[in-house]
Parts: structure tokens; C-alpha cells; sequence
């Protein structure tokens, strides 16, 4: 141990300036928020729940095309679908399984008609298993809760894809 | 048969006007604490509950009285429950000497550095009690630590304690906080009250010196199975201790109760005031240095308190009594 060192320790040099930077730090703002009051910026890209989305006159986008059940590798997406009277095709059964999907975004990356999208919202813990098991309705339901934030996601994030 | 009653009701009035002011100090100090570290994180700590989080305590304390106690089935029981009770009584107990202000103090005993010395000391047995009855080998690991770290570093805050009642010539400690109307010791003895801080840091197993409950190594050292009112009360009877040293601190050093400085605009605000903003700075002290601080090895701790502190201490002894001695400054006794 040289001289200059030993100085330093019998001062406690490095301890006091330890102190003021704490000090200092004391009067700074912190960099953590308040989180069920205040929420940090969320890119559009965001990929949260999932949801289906209709057209402005209350169809259904989704055209029963199972790209995304196709791509999911999680094989999380279950998908059946049948004629309607009018002759188009129309899921008649769209699952997610929400505990098994990897919130990887493939789906709304596969969809043609962007009818499934993953959406904004990530506060969706439930009590229940069960109740993590998405189904049609859900899902739609979903979609127009928070279609407004989706479509203009979707806009915002259309020079990019 | 009356009037002893009478004097008896005195006394629990009087315990109870201590007791009540001390527990509600040590809720708002663990916020104080908690929030200071957070703050120097970078965090926002506690300030949920109540104005500015400062009933996050009293939510704690809430939820430890309606967890369940669970005693291990292999513990001592006996021991087991006994142990909070000593380190919380302890803790308290050491309060009645301390002197807010001339008068107002529970007990003004002439041996009152020893009571709070002694006090202190045996408050190690708590923690041997508790890592002992849990018959389980954190605790016991940890209990072992907190032992020989708190023995150790008594050896040296005793020496401390010895220089500044060489200063003073009384174990009253109100006397001794008399005798620093002129001049605080906290400047002739500057390196003293630097040991002593450090010192008191280790006695109540404050970073960076909380081997006991290093978490990495040994869960939460003598706490481990401890659980609901009886964690509480450890965990009420570590910052008493605190709270208590840094009491014992701006006695020996700070001047007590005595204001900054004996003129008008500061000498008119109450002695008690003065005191507990003086806890309250030291206090300050032992947060930020939490938050600042990494934990010591277990053998340079040892090497700090019996090859640097106790020496040194020691020598200043010496330098102390032989300064007193030349210059004739030793205090008169009057027996």
C-alpha cells in the first residue's frame, strides 16, 4: 500500500465522495414512474392482447384464411370455419390460447385483411386459467373496445412494414 | 396501599408518554429510511399510502399483525418467542435515560452511559436467542456473525465512551451533555466520533456491515424463521437500536440537547427540538450510507474492529488523557 493510498483510506477520500454523489443524487428526479398511476410511452408497435377487428359497417374482417393459425409457432390460434347464407366464409370458432402464445406478433403480421391485431393493452391478468382462454367473442369484443388505438396504429405504422 | 398506587400510575403515565413517542419515531424513520434509499436509487420508495407513503409503516405493521406465526417444529419454543421480546424490551428500555432536555428525562440515573452501555450490549442476546431456537443453520450461521461482530465492536465504542467521560468527569448524561455548553466534542475529538459512527454502524447490523442478514449467503441470517408479529418485532427492536445510537451519538459528540450555538434566534427553540434534529441528521447518515455502501467480507470486518479501530482508539485514549494531564484540564470531581 503506498503512501498516497494510505492517505486516502485514513480519510475516508473515496467514502466521502461516495456520499456527496449521493447527496447529489438525492435532490435528482427519479427515473422510475408510479406505475398503476402514471404509464410509461408505448410504441405502436406494441405487441399486447390480442384482438379482431371489423370493417366500419360491423363486419368481421377475419376471412377464415388461417394463415395465423398456420404460422403461429406456438400453435396457439385454434380456427374452424363454414359457408354463411350470403356465400362468403366466416370463422365459426377462433381460439387463442393466451397461455401459450409467445406474443411474437406473427399472426397480425400473416393476417391479409388485418383482422387480427395485437394491441396496446398488456394489463389483462386474470384469477383463472380459464379465463385466459380467448375465444371468438373475446376476442371481437376486444377489437371494438379498443379499435380506435388499433386503427391508428395500424396508420402509424404503415410506412414502416 | 393508595398512594403507592398513585405513584405506580405515575410511572406507567410516564413510561407510556416515552414508549408511545418512540414506536410512532420508529414507523416514520423506517419511512425516512426506505425512502431515502430509494431516492438515492433513483427510485421513488414508498409514497402510496398516506401523505407521501408516511403511513407505509403503520400499513406494514398492519399486515405482520394479521400473518400467521409460524413456529418451526423443530425449534426451541420456548426460546423461540422469547427472543423478539428481548430484542424489542431492550431496545426500549435503553430509552428511559436518554435526556431530551434537562428535565424531561424518564430516569436521570448518575450511572446513565453504563445502563445505556450495558443495554445495548445484552442486546445481542435477542439475536443468539433467535438464530439458536430456530434450529436451523442460517439462523444459527447468521446469530454466530451478529455475535462476534457486535462483541467486537463494543470493545471499541466502550474506548470511545471512556475518552469523552475523560472529557467530563460524569457517567450522567446530562452532565455530559453540560459539559459541552462551550464546545461540542465532536471537534477535539473528530476521529472519535468518525469511530464511533462506524462503530455504531456494525452494533446494529447496518450496511455495510449487515452480515447477519446477508441475504446472498445467508437468507436473512437469524430472521429466517421468523414470521408475522415476531418478524415485526426484531425487525421494530433493530431500528429502536438505531435510533438509539444515533441518540447515544449526538450525546457524546453533538451536544445533546444544546443548540447549534447560544445565541438568540437559536436558543429559544426547545432543547427537545434540538435533539431530535440531531438524531434525525445522524440518522440521515446511516440511510444514505445504506444506500451508498457495499457490503464488508467477514474478515475485514474483524481486522477493522480489533486491528484498526481498537488501536487507534487506544492511542487517542492515551493522546486524550496526556493532553488533559499537561495542560490541566482534567474535569474536578466533587465526591
Amino acid at each position: 500500500m503506498n503512501f498516497s493510498r494510505l492517505l486516502k483510506t485514513i480519510f475516508l477520500v473515496e467514502f466521502i465522495s461516495g456520499l456527496y454523489m449521493a447527496v447529489k443524487e438525492l435532490f435528482r428526479k427519479s427515473k422510475t414512474i408510479n406505475y398503476p398511476f402514471e404509464k410509461g410511452p408505448i410504441s405502436p408497435r406494441m405487441r399486447g392482447e390480442h384482438a379482431l377487428r371489423r370493417y366500419p359497417n360491423g363486419e368481421e374482417r377475419c376471412i377464415a384464411c388461417k394463415l395465423c393459425e398456420a404460422v403461429c409457432p406456438a400453435q396457439a390460434i385454434t380456427i374452424e370455419s363454414s359457408e354463411r347464407s350470403d356465400g362468403s366464409r366466416k370463422t365459426t370458432r377462433y381460439d387463442i390460447d393466451m397461455l401459450k402464445c409467445i406474443y411474437c406478433g406473427l399472426c397480425q403480421e400473416s393476417c391479409p385483411v388485418d383482422a387480427i391485431v395485437q394491441g396496446p393493452n398488456f394489463e389483462f391478468a386474470t384469477e383463472t386459467r380459464e379465463e385466459l382462454y380467448y375465444n371468438k367473442e373475446k376476442l371481437l369484443e376486444n377489437g371494438d373496445r379498443w379499435e380506435s388505438v388499433l386503427a391508428k396504429n395500424i396508420k402509424l405504422d404503415k410506412p414502416y412494414r | 396501599m393508595i398512594e403507592y398506587l398513585e405513584i405506580l400510575g405515575q410511572e406507567v403515565y410516564k413510561i407510556i408518554f416515552l414508549l408511545v413517542p418512540i414506536l410512532v419515531s420508529v414507523a416514520m424513520i423506517v419511512w425516512l429510511d426506505r425512502r431515502v434509499w430509494g431516492l438515492v436509487q433513483k427510485r421513488k420508495g414508498p409514497n402510496v399510502v398516506g401523505p407521501f407513503g408516511l403511513f407505509q409503516t403503520l400499513a406494514d405493521a398492519l399486515k405482520y399483525i394479521f400473518k400467521e406465526i409460524i413456529i418451526p417444529a423443530s425449534a426451541n419454543k420456548v426460546v423461540f418467542i422469547l427472543a423478539p421480546i428481548v430484542t424489542m424490551t431492550l431496545a426500549l428500555v435503553a430509552w428511559a435515560v436518554i435526556p431530551m432536555s434537562e428535565d424531561l428525562v424518564l430516569a436521570n440515573i448518575n450511572v446513565g452511559i453504563l445502563y445505556l452501555f450495558a443495554i445495548s450490549s445484552l442486546g445481542v442476546y435477542g439475536i443468539i436467542m433467535g438464530g439458536w431456537a430456530s434450529n436451523s443453520k442460517y439462523p444459527f450461521l447468521g446469530a454466530i456473525r451478529s455475535a462476534a461482530q457486535m462483541v467486537s465492536y463494543e470493545v471499541s465504542i466502550g474506548i470511545i465512551i471512556i475518552n469523552v467521560l475523560l472529557c467530563v468527569g460524569s457517567l450522567n448524561l446530562n452532565d455530559i451533555v453540560i459539559a459541552q455548553k462551550e464546545l461540542w466534542f465532536v471537534i477535539p475529538l473528530f476521529p472519535m466520533f468518525v469511530i464511533f459512527f462506524i462503530s455504531s454502524l456494525a452494533e446494529t447490523n447496518r450496511p455495510p456491515f449487515d452480515l447477519p442478514e446477508a441475504e446472498a449467503e445467508l437468507v436473512a441470517g437469524y430472521q429466517t424463521e421468523y414470521s408475522g408479529m415476531m418478524y415485526a418485532m426484531f425487525w421494530l427492536g433493530e431500528y429502536a437500536n438505531i435510533l438509539l445510537m444515533c441518540a447515544m451519538g449526538s450525546i457524546l459528540f453533538l451536544g445533546g440537547w444544546l443548540p447549534l450555538m447560544d445565541i438568540y434566534p437559536l436558543n429559544i427553540i426547545p432543547a427537545p427540538i434540538w435533539m431530535i434534529l440531531k438524531i434525525l441528521f445522524l440518522f440521515l447518515l446511516f440511510a444514505l450510507i445504506k444506500a451508498i455502501v457495499p457490503r464488508y467480507r467477514y474478515d475485514q470486518l474483524m481486522r477493522l474492529g480489533w486491528k484498526i479501530f481498537l488501536p487507534f482508539s487506544l492511542i487517542y485514549l492515551v493522546l486524550t488523557a496526556s493532553f488533559l494531564f499537561y495542560f490541566d484540564k482534567l474535569p474536578k470531581v466533587n465526591i
